[in-house]
């Protein structure tokens, strides 16, 4: 019997076999959503709890790589909708040519703010497909969403994050 | 300024803001964890615990009695 036949039998040999082939994988993946080593390190292993749990709907003819990110992205999110927030970046990142480097970190931190606002799912698709620069294709296939629906979701998230800094600034100012 | 210039403008910001992880790499195997997680919480498969069963029945009382709520139930699915 093969491997994912195995698994999907519920042989926890073969469970075992696939974790140690996916797990670097499936952590790196999800550590670029997250963008922490530690919540990582724990969705992965939430990931293929639920790839242990639902084994039995995975067909063993599929492509189990491309099954487990599409789980991993699924754990990421929710993580992203009910978990806390990310751990902030160190303000001392590199400046980005002439600008006051005062003016440069404020802008940042508005821009990490506003960020941390959107809504799950924009933050996740402006992550993949912004920060990231992974194919639109390829985020579509794991979110389980259309190429299309991919581009008007990083659509709105830039247009939800120009609003929030629009009145980011203007709180700035007022003050 | 143009939305088009401004939604650029906002694009580099947030690559400045969080740059790509260099550092993805997994540094210790999470199989003890793993196992540690399975020996806790068992995986049920595909059962469905006994209160969503009770939950459906309950719903499905309910619509059948008041089937005005159909159109509100689906509007808020």
């Amino acid at each position: 019997m093969e491997l994912l036949e195995r698994f999907a039998a519920g042989d926890l040999d073969a469970f075992e076999t696939l974790f140690r082939e996916h797990q670097k994988e499936v952590y790196a993946w999800t550590v670029r959503i997250v963008r922490d080593h530690g919540i990582a390190e724990d969705l992965t292993v939430e990931t293929f709890w639920r790839i242990y749990r639902f084994r039995a709907r995975f067909d063993p003819a599929g492509n189990f790589r491309a099954w487990a990110r599409r789980i991993a992205t699924n754990a990421a999110l929710d993580h992203l909708r009910h978990g806390r927030r990310e751990t902030e970046l160190p303000e001392d990142l590199p400046g980005a040519g002439t600008a006051d480097p005062a003016v440069l970190l404020e802008t940042r931190s508005r821009i990490r703010k506003a960020f941390f606002q959107l809504p799950a799912k924009y933050r996740l698709v402006a992550t993949l497909a912004l920060i990231e620069e992974e194919p639109y294709d390829k985020i579509a296939e794991t979110v389980g969403i259309s190429a299309a629906l991919v581009k008007v979701r990083v659509f709105r998230a830039v247009r939800i994050l120009r609003k929030k800094l629009q009145s980011l600034n203007a709180e700035a100012i007022a003050k | 300024m143009t939305n088009k210039e401004d939604d650029k403008e906002i694009k580099a910001h947030l690559k400045a803001a969080f740059p790509p992880l260099q550092d993805t790499e997994l540094r210790r195997d999470l199989w003890p964890q793993m196992l540690r997680k399975l020996q806790e919480q068992p995986a049920a498969g595909d059962h469905v615990p006994w209160f969503d069963w009770a939950l459906a029945v309950i719903l499905s009382a309910l619509l059948i009695v008041f089937p005005g709520a159909i159109p509100a139930l689906l509007y808020h699915l």
